[in-house]
């Protein structure tokens, strides 16, 4: 599948945008609509973990969402240039201690981690941060 | 922006909050905005109807977390009913089901309120 790729402000109302966009291109690299379902998901959570953490709510950064597909995975690789926010140092949270206390917050983490069949970060700090979420096509 | 929609009604002494379109980190506030609007008029009792909510995220989650304890730190609830299987799973995946009523139609969640009541 050839690289796509969509630009949007850091706004929460471009999120809508953000899952059309890559819902229809893991459409069309094959997968069923509930694992479509999951991968915009995913992708509505890195985007707003982003607009969030790295932005801060300042509506005027960009956000870039690329898709790629090979040898049956389905990569999606979301930029920022904000200030760091390392997720990976948010460790898994146990659910059920978690719900006990009606925590919010990491929570988009955790669904990230549980959707997606891997989630890596490559964080360079003044330059880009990456995400990237890959899903491979089931066999 | 019409992506996210609530209708608030009442049945049986119990609030109704009907959710329509997508809930994600733009449309939260409204439900939010709709959870303190009950919870300043003391009304605790509360049924979520999920019939025509078509995709909730994190930031929907969290709201339903926000206000849960408050809820029943006043003896009310908040019941969750007719959800498709797509934001069902969503609400499983995070173990919500093990800290919220969950039921099939809205009928069966004010029964449960007038049935407490009893």
């Amino acid at each position: 599948m050839k690289e796509q790729r969509l630009h949007i402000e850091s706004r929460t109302e471009r999120l809508i945008a953000v899952r059309e966009f890559v819902s229809t291109a893991a459409r069309e690299f094959g997968f069923a609509d509930e694992e479509v379902s999951k991968i915009a998901l995913a992708v509505d959570e890195a985007c707003t973990n982003i607009i969030k953490h790295a932005y801060k709510f300042d509506p005027n950064r960009s956000i870039t969402v690329l898709v790629r597909g090979r040898n049956g995975a389905f990569e999606v690789a979301i930029q920022d240039k904000g200030n760091v926010f390392n997720p990976q140092q948010i460790p898994t949270p146990d659910m059920k201690e978690y719900l006990a206390h009606f925590r919010r917050g990491g929570l988009g983490v955790f669904l990230m981690r549980s959707l997606m069949d891997k989630v890596e970060y490559d964080i360079k700090p003044g330059k880009t941060n990456e995400v990237r979420l890959t899903k491979y096509l089931p066999r | 922006m019409s992506d996210f929609k609530i209708a608030q009604r009442e049945r049986d002494s119990v609030n109704v909050l009907e959710l329509k379109g997508y809930l994600d980190a733009h449309t939260a506030p409204k439900l939010e905005e709709a959870f303190q609007n009950l919870l300043k008029s003391q009304r605790f009792n509360i049924v979520v109807n999920c019939r025509e909510l078509s995709y909730i995220s994190s930031a929907g989650l969290g709201v339903f977390m926000a206000f849960i304890e408050d809820v029943r730190k006043n003896r009310g609830d908040i019941k969750l009913s007719n959800m498709t299987p797509k934001v069902f799973n969503v609400f499983d995946l995070l173990g919500f089901p093990l800290l919220y009523e969950i039921v099939k139609d809205e009928h069966e969640a004010v029964r449960k309120f007038s049935e407490k009541a009893k």
